[in-house]
Protein backbone atom coordinates (compact mmCIF):
# COMPACT_ATOMS: atom_id res chain seq x y z
CA UNK A 1 0.00 0.00 0.00
CA UNK A 2 2.65 2.25 0.66
CA UNK A 3 5.08 1.49 -2.03
CA UNK A 4 1.46 2.21 -4.36
CA UNK A 5 0.89 5.90 -2.75
CA UNK A 6 4.94 6.54 -2.94
CA UNK A 7 4.58 5.29 -7.11
CA UNK A 8 1.29 8.02 -7.28
CA UNK A 9 3.20 10.69 -5.57
CA UNK A 10 5.74 10.02 -7.78
CA UNK A 11 4.63 10.02 -10.76
CA UNK A 12 1.53 12.68 -9.56
CA UNK A 13 2.12 14.61 -12.59
CA UNK A 14 0.87 11.43 -15.08
CA UNK A 15 -1.76 10.24 -12.52
CA UNK A 16 -3.64 13.82 -12.01
CA UNK A 17 -3.54 14.34 -15.75
CA UNK A 18 -4.73 11.08 -16.48
CA UNK A 19 -8.12 12.53 -13.85
CA UNK A 20 -8.68 15.45 -15.40
CA UNK A 21 -8.37 14.24 -19.09
CA UNK A 22 -10.69 11.53 -17.94
CA UNK A 23 -13.45 14.28 -16.49
CA UNK A 24 -12.88 16.34 -19.58
CA UNK A 25 -14.46 13.46 -21.55
CA UNK A 26 -16.74 12.15 -19.38
CA UNK A 27 -18.44 15.34 -19.42
CA UNK A 28 -18.21 15.55 -22.93
CA UNK A 29 -19.65 12.05 -23.64
CA UNK A 30 -22.08 12.23 -21.35
CA UNK A 31 -23.95 15.55 -21.44
CA UNK A 32 -24.17 14.91 -25.40
CA UNK A 33 -27.07 12.64 -24.42
CA UNK A 34 -28.85 14.22 -21.70
CA UNK A 35 -30.39 17.73 -20.95
CA UNK A 36 -29.10 18.24 -17.75
CA UNK A 37 -25.81 19.80 -17.96
CA UNK A 38 -24.93 21.03 -14.75
CA UNK A 39 -23.09 24.08 -15.48
CA UNK A 40 -21.52 23.93 -18.51
CA UNK A 41 -23.58 25.65 -20.68
CA UNK A 42 -23.66 29.72 -21.68
CA UNK A 43 -27.05 29.63 -19.76
CA UNK A 44 -25.68 29.59 -16.52
CA UNK A 45 -25.41 32.38 -14.53
CA UNK A 46 -22.20 34.40 -15.07
CA UNK A 47 -21.80 33.30 -18.53
CA UNK A 48 -25.37 34.85 -19.94
CA UNK A 49 -24.94 37.85 -17.78
CA UNK A 50 -21.61 39.03 -19.71
CA UNK A 51 -22.84 37.85 -22.97
CA UNK A 52 -26.25 39.99 -22.43
CA UNK A 53 -24.42 42.71 -21.43
CA UNK A 54 -22.22 42.54 -24.45
CA UNK A 55 -25.38 42.52 -26.46
CA UNK A 56 -26.79 45.11 -25.13
CA UNK A 57 -24.04 47.03 -26.38
CA UNK A 58 -23.64 45.38 -29.86
CA UNK A 59 -27.39 45.26 -31.02
CA UNK A 60 -26.64 49.32 -31.36
CA UNK A 61 -24.89 48.81 -34.56
CA UNK A 62 -27.34 46.55 -35.98
CA UNK A 63 -30.63 48.88 -35.20
CA UNK A 64 -30.35 49.72 -39.18
CA UNK A 65 -30.81 45.96 -40.67
CA UNK A 66 -33.25 45.31 -37.99
CA UNK A 67 -35.20 48.04 -38.53
CA UNK A 68 -35.23 47.00 -42.51
CA UNK A 69 -36.48 43.90 -41.66
CA UNK A 70 -39.09 44.52 -39.26
CA UNK A 71 -40.55 47.24 -42.11
CA UNK A 72 -40.45 44.31 -45.18
CA UNK A 73 -42.02 42.24 -42.49
CA UNK A 74 -45.03 44.62 -41.55
CA UNK A 75 -45.20 45.10 -45.44
CA UNK A 76 -45.81 41.42 -45.42
CA UNK A 77 -48.35 41.35 -42.60
CA UNK A 78 -50.48 44.60 -43.44
CA UNK A 79 -50.67 43.31 -47.44
CA UNK A 80 -52.50 40.24 -45.93
CA UNK A 81 -55.14 42.38 -43.81
CA UNK A 82 -58.59 42.00 -44.50
CA UNK A 83 -59.56 45.57 -45.47
CA UNK A 84 -57.21 44.22 -48.80
CA UNK A 85 -60.01 41.89 -49.82
CA UNK A 86 -63.26 42.39 -51.04
CA UNK A 87 -65.61 39.99 -50.64
CA UNK A 88 -67.14 38.07 -54.05
CA UNK A 89 -69.14 35.88 -52.21
CA UNK A 90 -72.41 37.50 -52.20
CA UNK A 91 -74.35 34.96 -50.17
CA UNK A 92 -74.93 34.79 -46.73
CA UNK A 93 -72.39 32.22 -44.49
CA UNK A 94 -71.72 31.72 -40.89
CA UNK A 95 -68.44 32.15 -39.48
CA UNK A 96 -68.17 29.18 -37.27
CA UNK A 97 -65.23 29.53 -35.04
CA UNK A 98 -65.20 25.96 -33.49
CA UNK A 99 -64.05 24.85 -37.08
CA UNK A 100 -60.53 26.31 -36.17
CA UNK A 101 -58.63 24.66 -33.21
CA UNK A 102 -55.33 26.99 -32.67
CA UNK A 103 -52.06 24.50 -32.92
CA UNK A 104 -48.87 26.64 -32.97
CA UNK A 105 -48.45 29.69 -31.40
CA UNK A 106 -45.59 31.93 -31.45
CA UNK A 107 -42.87 33.57 -28.87
CA UNK A 108 -40.43 36.25 -29.90
CA UNK A 109 -36.39 36.30 -28.15
CA UNK A 110 -33.20 37.88 -29.19
CA UNK A 111 -30.30 36.05 -29.89
CA UNK A 112 -27.84 36.72 -27.57
CA UNK A 113 -24.96 34.23 -28.70
CA UNK A 114 -24.62 32.46 -32.06
CA UNK A 115 -21.89 30.66 -33.52
CA UNK A 116 -21.61 29.07 -37.02
CA UNK A 117 -17.92 28.53 -37.39
CA UNK A 118 -17.99 25.20 -35.70
CA UNK A 119 -18.88 21.81 -36.53
CA UNK A 120 -21.69 21.71 -34.00
CA UNK A 121 -23.22 25.17 -33.46
CA UNK A 122 -25.66 26.59 -30.38
CA UNK A 123 -27.43 29.61 -29.59
CA UNK A 124 -28.67 31.31 -26.37
CA UNK A 125 -32.18 33.37 -26.23
CA UNK A 126 -32.66 35.43 -23.98
CA UNK A 127 -36.05 33.88 -22.54
CA UNK A 128 -36.11 30.73 -20.88
CA UNK A 129 -38.55 28.70 -18.53
CA UNK A 130 -40.01 32.02 -16.56
CA UNK A 131 -41.57 32.80 -19.58
CA UNK A 132 -43.18 29.23 -20.85
CA UNK A 133 -39.83 28.41 -22.81
CA UNK A 134 -39.54 24.03 -22.79
CA UNK A 135 -36.88 22.18 -24.10
CA UNK A 136 -37.75 20.60 -27.73
CA UNK A 137 -39.66 23.44 -29.05
CA UNK A 138 -39.02 24.75 -32.44
CA UNK A 139 -37.05 28.26 -33.12
CA UNK A 140 -37.77 29.92 -36.63
CA UNK A 141 -37.36 33.00 -37.63
CA UNK A 142 -39.65 35.02 -41.20
CA UNK A 143 -37.20 33.46 -43.07
CA UNK A 144 -36.70 30.05 -41.57
CA UNK A 145 -35.76 27.33 -39.66
CA UNK A 146 -33.19 27.88 -36.44
CA UNK A 147 -32.75 24.93 -34.75
CA UNK A 148 -34.83 23.20 -31.34
CA UNK A 149 -34.83 24.41 -27.61
CA UNK A 150 -32.26 21.80 -25.94
CA UNK A 151 -31.64 23.56 -22.57
CA UNK A 152 -33.45 26.41 -20.75
CA UNK A 153 -32.77 27.57 -17.41
CA UNK A 154 -34.60 30.56 -15.33
CA UNK A 155 -34.08 33.40 -17.94
CA UNK A 156 -32.49 32.19 -20.90
CA UNK A 157 -32.29 29.01 -23.29
CA UNK A 158 -29.74 27.55 -25.47
CA UNK A 159 -30.79 26.24 -28.62
CA UNK A 160 -29.42 23.50 -31.24
CA UNK A 161 -28.44 25.35 -34.31
CA UNK A 162 -29.68 23.75 -37.64
CA UNK A 163 -25.95 23.49 -38.21
CA UNK A 164 -25.53 21.16 -35.68
CA UNK A 165 -24.13 17.46 -36.46
CA UNK A 166 -27.02 15.91 -34.47
CA UNK A 167 -29.57 18.02 -36.21
CA UNK A 168 -32.14 16.77 -38.81
CA UNK A 169 -35.09 17.77 -39.76
CA UNK A 170 -38.26 16.44 -41.77
CA UNK A 171 -38.53 18.88 -45.01
CA UNK A 172 -40.33 18.68 -48.55
CA UNK A 173 -40.12 19.46 -51.71
CA UNK A 174 -42.44 22.39 -52.12
CA UNK A 175 -44.40 21.09 -55.33
CA UNK A 176 -44.67 17.85 -55.49
CA UNK A 177 -44.52 17.02 -51.70
CA UNK A 178 -41.74 14.30 -51.63
CA UNK A 179 -39.98 14.40 -48.18
CA UNK A 180 -36.36 14.20 -47.46
CA UNK A 181 -34.47 14.68 -44.33
CA UNK A 182 -32.38 18.19 -43.96
CA UNK A 183 -28.74 17.05 -42.27
CA UNK A 184 -25.68 19.80 -42.34
CA UNK A 185 -22.47 18.21 -43.10
CA UNK A 186 -20.33 21.25 -41.85
CA UNK A 187 -17.54 23.86 -44.01
CA UNK A 188 -20.28 26.18 -45.25
CA UNK A 189 -22.81 27.59 -43.08
CA UNK A 190 -24.99 29.09 -46.44
CA UNK A 191 -25.54 25.36 -47.30
CA UNK A 192 -27.38 22.60 -46.46
CA UNK A 193 -27.86 18.62 -47.73
CA UNK A 194 -31.95 17.04 -47.82
CA UNK A 195 -31.17 13.59 -47.85
CA UNK A 196 -33.28 10.21 -49.16
CA UNK A 197 -34.81 11.87 -51.90
CA UNK A 198 -35.92 8.97 -54.13
CA UNK A 199 -34.00 8.92 -57.53
CA UNK A 200 -37.57 9.08 -59.36
CA UNK A 201 -38.41 12.43 -58.33
CA UNK A 202 -36.96 14.88 -60.78
CA UNK A 203 -35.25 17.92 -59.34
CA UNK A 204 -35.18 21.34 -60.66
CA UNK A 205 -32.17 23.64 -59.48
CA UNK A 206 -34.35 26.75 -57.56
CA UNK A 207 -37.24 23.89 -55.97
CA UNK A 208 -38.43 25.16 -53.33
CA UNK A 209 -37.64 23.54 -49.78
CA UNK A 210 -40.20 23.50 -46.77
CA UNK A 211 -40.62 21.71 -43.50
CA UNK A 212 -43.13 18.48 -44.16
CA UNK A 213 -44.97 19.20 -40.75
CA UNK A 214 -44.60 15.54 -39.72
CA UNK A 215 -42.59 16.27 -36.66
CA UNK A 216 -44.29 18.11 -33.50
CA UNK A 217 -41.55 20.70 -33.42
CA UNK A 218 -41.96 22.62 -36.65
CA UNK A 219 -45.05 24.14 -38.41
CA UNK A 220 -45.85 23.24 -41.86
CA UNK A 221 -44.21 24.78 -45.17
CA UNK A 222 -41.62 26.90 -43.21
CA UNK A 223 -39.31 28.36 -45.80
CA UNK A 224 -36.28 26.73 -45.63
CA UNK A 225 -34.07 26.76 -49.33
CA UNK A 226 -34.02 26.36 -52.70
CA UNK A 227 -31.85 23.17 -54.40
CA UNK A 228 -28.72 24.54 -56.03
CA UNK A 229 -27.33 21.16 -56.88
CA UNK A 230 -27.73 17.49 -56.72
CA UNK A 231 -26.27 13.95 -56.93
CA UNK A 232 -26.44 10.16 -56.18
CA UNK A 233 -23.53 9.26 -53.80
CA UNK A 234 -21.68 6.08 -54.69
CA UNK A 235 -23.12 3.63 -52.71
CA UNK A 236 -26.59 4.95 -52.12
CA UNK A 237 -29.53 4.77 -53.40
CA UNK A 238 -30.56 8.53 -53.35
CA UNK A 239 -30.74 11.58 -54.16
CA UNK A 240 -28.72 13.95 -51.83
CA UNK A 241 -29.68 17.29 -53.16
CA UNK A 242 -27.35 20.47 -51.94
CA UNK A 243 -29.70 23.24 -50.01
CA UNK A 244 -29.15 27.00 -50.04
CA UNK A 245 -30.61 28.14 -47.03
CA UNK A 246 -32.35 31.36 -47.44
CA UNK A 247 -31.58 31.91 -43.88
CA UNK A 248 -28.25 33.72 -43.18
CA UNK A 249 -27.47 32.56 -39.74
CA UNK A 250 -24.77 35.01 -39.68
CA UNK A 251 -26.08 38.15 -38.79
CA UNK A 252 -29.31 36.36 -36.83
CA UNK A 253 -30.90 38.92 -34.25
CA UNK A 254 -34.40 38.06 -33.70
CA UNK A 255 -36.60 34.79 -33.39
CA UNK A 256 -39.23 33.25 -32.88
CA UNK A 257 -39.77 30.45 -30.34
CA UNK A 258 -42.76 27.83 -31.50
CA UNK A 259 -45.19 26.33 -29.43
CA UNK A 260 -47.14 23.09 -30.25
CA UNK A 261 -50.36 23.46 -28.42
CA UNK A 262 -51.20 19.85 -29.23
CA UNK A 263 -47.85 17.98 -29.14
CA UNK A 264 -48.80 16.13 -25.57
CA UNK A 265 -52.10 14.75 -27.59
CA UNK A 266 -49.88 13.79 -30.94
CA UNK A 267 -46.77 12.37 -29.14
CA UNK A 268 -49.29 10.22 -27.13
CA UNK A 269 -51.83 8.94 -29.35
CA UNK A 270 -48.13 7.70 -31.52
CA UNK A 271 -46.51 6.19 -28.99
CA UNK A 272 -49.84 4.07 -27.89
CA UNK A 273 -50.21 3.18 -31.15
CA UNK A 274 -46.35 2.69 -32.51
CA UNK A 275 -45.04 1.45 -29.01
CA UNK A 276 -41.81 -0.24 -30.74
CA UNK A 277 -40.31 3.12 -31.79
CA UNK B 1 6.97 37.20 -6.30
CA UNK B 2 2.68 38.32 -5.68
CA UNK B 3 2.62 40.99 -8.48
CA UNK B 4 3.93 38.02 -10.81
CA UNK B 5 1.38 36.11 -9.99
CA UNK B 6 -2.05 39.38 -10.11
CA UNK B 7 -0.21 40.34 -13.83
CA UNK B 8 -0.58 36.24 -14.75
CA UNK B 9 -4.29 36.28 -13.26
CA UNK B 10 -4.82 39.78 -15.24
CA UNK B 11 -3.56 38.32 -18.58
CA UNK B 12 -5.43 35.53 -18.28
CA UNK B 13 -8.43 37.57 -17.53
CA UNK B 14 -8.03 39.78 -20.55
CA UNK B 15 -7.35 37.05 -22.86
CA UNK B 16 -10.45 34.58 -21.43
CA UNK B 17 -12.84 38.11 -22.42
CA UNK B 18 -10.75 38.84 -25.69
CA UNK B 19 -11.36 34.96 -26.54
CA UNK B 20 -15.46 34.94 -26.12
CA UNK B 21 -16.15 38.50 -26.78
CA UNK B 22 -13.74 39.52 -29.64
CA UNK B 23 -12.24 35.81 -31.47
CA UNK B 24 -15.24 34.30 -31.13
CA UNK B 25 -17.07 36.47 -33.80
CA UNK B 26 -13.58 36.25 -36.01
CA UNK B 27 -13.45 34.09 -38.36
CA UNK B 28 -11.50 34.42 -41.74
CA UNK B 29 -12.84 32.51 -44.50
CA UNK B 30 -15.16 30.00 -43.01
CA UNK B 31 -13.61 28.58 -40.53
CA UNK B 32 -10.42 30.23 -39.05
CA UNK B 33 -11.17 30.80 -35.43
CA UNK B 34 -7.93 32.02 -33.65
CA UNK B 35 -7.59 29.93 -29.71
CA UNK B 36 -5.66 32.82 -28.24
CA UNK B 37 -6.46 31.91 -24.99
CA UNK B 38 -3.69 28.80 -25.47
CA UNK B 39 -0.90 31.82 -24.44
CA UNK B 40 -2.64 31.95 -21.11
CA UNK B 41 -1.08 28.48 -20.55
CA UNK B 42 2.11 28.79 -22.82
CA UNK B 43 4.06 31.66 -20.97
CA UNK B 44 3.17 30.20 -17.41
CA UNK B 45 6.83 29.91 -15.40
CA UNK B 46 9.03 26.73 -16.13
CA UNK B 47 9.29 26.48 -12.32
CA UNK B 48 5.81 26.15 -11.78
CA UNK B 49 5.07 22.19 -9.86
CA UNK B 50 2.98 20.31 -12.24
CA UNK B 51 -0.24 20.15 -10.59
CA UNK B 52 -0.89 23.81 -10.67
CA UNK B 53 0.16 23.45 -14.13
CA UNK B 54 -2.32 21.08 -15.20
CA UNK B 55 -4.94 22.30 -12.51
CA UNK B 56 -4.77 26.00 -14.19
CA UNK B 57 -5.02 24.40 -17.92
CA UNK B 58 -8.03 22.52 -16.65
CA UNK B 59 -10.35 25.30 -15.20
CA UNK B 60 -9.01 27.55 -17.82
CA UNK B 61 -10.82 25.40 -20.63
CA UNK B 62 -13.46 24.97 -18.64
CA UNK B 63 -14.41 28.47 -18.51
CA UNK B 64 -14.12 28.54 -22.28
CA UNK B 65 -16.04 25.48 -22.39
CA UNK B 66 -18.81 27.14 -20.49
CA UNK B 67 -19.02 30.10 -22.90
CA UNK B 68 -19.02 28.63 -25.84
CA UNK B 69 -21.37 25.54 -24.86
CA UNK B 70 -18.98 22.63 -26.00
CA UNK B 71 -19.26 20.53 -23.22
CA UNK B 72 -15.83 19.88 -22.00
CA UNK B 73 -13.70 19.50 -25.14
CA UNK B 74 -11.73 22.95 -24.42
CA UNK B 75 -10.84 21.47 -20.92
CA UNK B 76 -9.70 18.22 -22.35
CA UNK B 77 -7.51 20.17 -25.21
CA UNK B 78 -5.73 22.25 -22.90
CA UNK B 79 -5.20 19.58 -20.13
CA UNK B 80 -3.42 17.64 -22.73
CA UNK B 81 -1.62 20.18 -23.87
CA UNK B 82 -0.30 21.01 -20.29
CA UNK B 83 0.40 17.69 -20.15
CA UNK B 84 2.93 17.69 -22.91
CA UNK B 85 4.53 20.77 -22.09
CA UNK B 86 7.61 19.37 -19.93
CA UNK B 87 8.37 16.97 -23.11
CA UNK B 88 7.91 19.97 -25.44
CA UNK B 89 10.16 22.03 -23.47
CA UNK B 90 12.75 19.33 -23.06
CA UNK B 91 12.98 18.81 -26.85
CA UNK B 92 13.32 22.85 -27.92
CA UNK B 93 15.73 23.66 -25.16
CA UNK B 94 18.23 20.18 -25.00
CA UNK B 95 18.17 17.77 -22.23
CA UNK B 96 19.71 20.53 -19.92
CA UNK B 97 18.06 23.45 -19.86
CA UNK B 98 19.27 25.51 -16.57
CA UNK B 99 16.53 27.08 -14.22
CA UNK B 100 17.72 30.60 -15.51
CA UNK B 101 15.00 30.75 -18.05
CA UNK B 102 12.11 30.51 -16.32
CA UNK B 103 9.41 32.19 -17.65
CA UNK B 104 9.21 31.85 -21.70
CA UNK B 105 10.13 34.44 -23.97
CA UNK B 106 11.96 35.62 -26.73
CA UNK B 107 14.62 36.64 -24.57
CA UNK B 108 14.72 33.30 -22.59
CA UNK B 109 14.31 30.87 -25.12
CA UNK B 110 16.06 32.37 -28.49
CA UNK B 111 13.69 33.14 -31.81
CA UNK B 112 13.31 29.94 -33.04
CA UNK B 113 12.83 27.50 -30.25
CA UNK B 114 9.99 29.65 -29.11
CA UNK B 115 8.53 29.85 -32.38
CA UNK B 116 9.15 25.85 -32.14
CA UNK B 117 7.91 25.64 -28.81
CA UNK B 118 4.83 27.88 -29.78
CA UNK B 119 3.62 25.72 -32.76
CA UNK B 120 4.13 22.55 -31.08
CA UNK B 121 1.76 22.97 -28.19
CA UNK B 122 -0.77 24.52 -30.22
CA UNK B 123 -0.84 21.92 -32.58
CA UNK B 124 -1.35 19.35 -29.71
CA UNK B 125 -4.07 21.20 -28.62
CA UNK B 126 -5.86 22.10 -31.95
CA UNK B 127 -5.59 17.98 -32.68
CA UNK B 128 -7.34 17.40 -29.34
CA UNK B 129 -9.81 20.04 -29.62
CA UNK B 130 -10.61 19.56 -33.55
CA UNK B 131 -11.14 15.64 -32.78
CA UNK B 132 -13.06 16.09 -29.64
CA UNK B 133 -15.73 18.37 -31.66
CA UNK B 134 -16.58 15.89 -33.95
CA UNK B 135 -16.22 13.30 -32.20
CA UNK B 136 -15.63 10.79 -35.11
CA UNK B 137 -13.06 9.45 -37.34
CA UNK B 138 -14.92 9.51 -40.92
CA UNK B 139 -14.25 13.13 -41.53
CA UNK B 140 -10.87 12.87 -40.97
CA UNK B 141 -9.26 14.79 -44.19
CA UNK B 142 -11.17 17.73 -43.63
CA UNK B 143 -10.48 17.75 -40.09
CA UNK B 144 -6.94 17.48 -40.44
CA UNK B 145 -7.22 20.14 -42.83
CA UNK B 146 -8.85 22.64 -40.21
CA UNK B 147 -6.22 21.76 -37.43
CA UNK B 148 -3.37 22.73 -39.87
CA UNK B 149 -4.89 26.03 -40.70
CA UNK B 150 -6.03 26.77 -37.38
CA UNK B 151 -2.88 26.03 -36.22
CA UNK B 152 -0.79 28.36 -38.43
CA UNK B 153 -3.22 30.70 -37.23
CA UNK B 154 -2.96 30.87 -33.72
CA UNK B 155 0.59 30.40 -34.18
CA UNK B 156 0.92 33.26 -35.19
CA UNK B 157 -1.05 35.51 -33.14
CA UNK B 158 0.43 33.79 -30.26
CA UNK B 159 3.85 34.79 -31.02
CA UNK B 160 2.85 38.27 -31.85
CA UNK B 161 1.45 38.44 -28.23
CA UNK B 162 4.45 37.10 -27.11
CA UNK B 163 6.74 39.80 -29.15
CA UNK B 164 4.28 42.27 -27.68
CA UNK B 165 4.28 41.21 -23.77
CA UNK B 166 8.23 41.00 -24.48
CA UNK B 167 9.39 43.25 -21.77
CA UNK B 168 6.38 42.89 -19.24
CA UNK B 169 6.92 39.27 -18.42
CA UNK B 170 10.95 39.46 -18.66
CA UNK B 171 12.42 39.49 -15.18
Amino acid sequence: MRNLLRFIIRYNFFFLFLLLETLAILLTVSNQYYHQTFFLHSANRISSGIYQTYNRIGSYFQLRTIHDHLLEENVKLISQRKENYIITDQDFFIAEDTLFQRRFSYMHASVINNSVNRRNNYLTLNKGRMHGIKPDMGVITATGVVGIVKQVSERFSVVMSLLHSDMMVSTKISHNNHIGSLIWEGRDYRKTHMMYIPPHVELMTGDTIVTSGFSTIFPENIFIGTINNWEIRRGENYYTAIIDLALDFNNLTHVYVVKNLLKEEQENLEEFALPDI
Amino acid sequence: MPVVYIRYFLLSAILILAQILVLNNIWLSGYFNPQLYVMAILILPLFLPGWVLLASAFFLGLIIDMFTDSLAIHAAATVFMAFCRPAVIRLVLGKTYDNETEIPSFAAFGGLSLVIYVVLMVFLHHTVLFFMEIFRLNEFGQTLGRIILNSALTSLFVIILFALLERNFRK
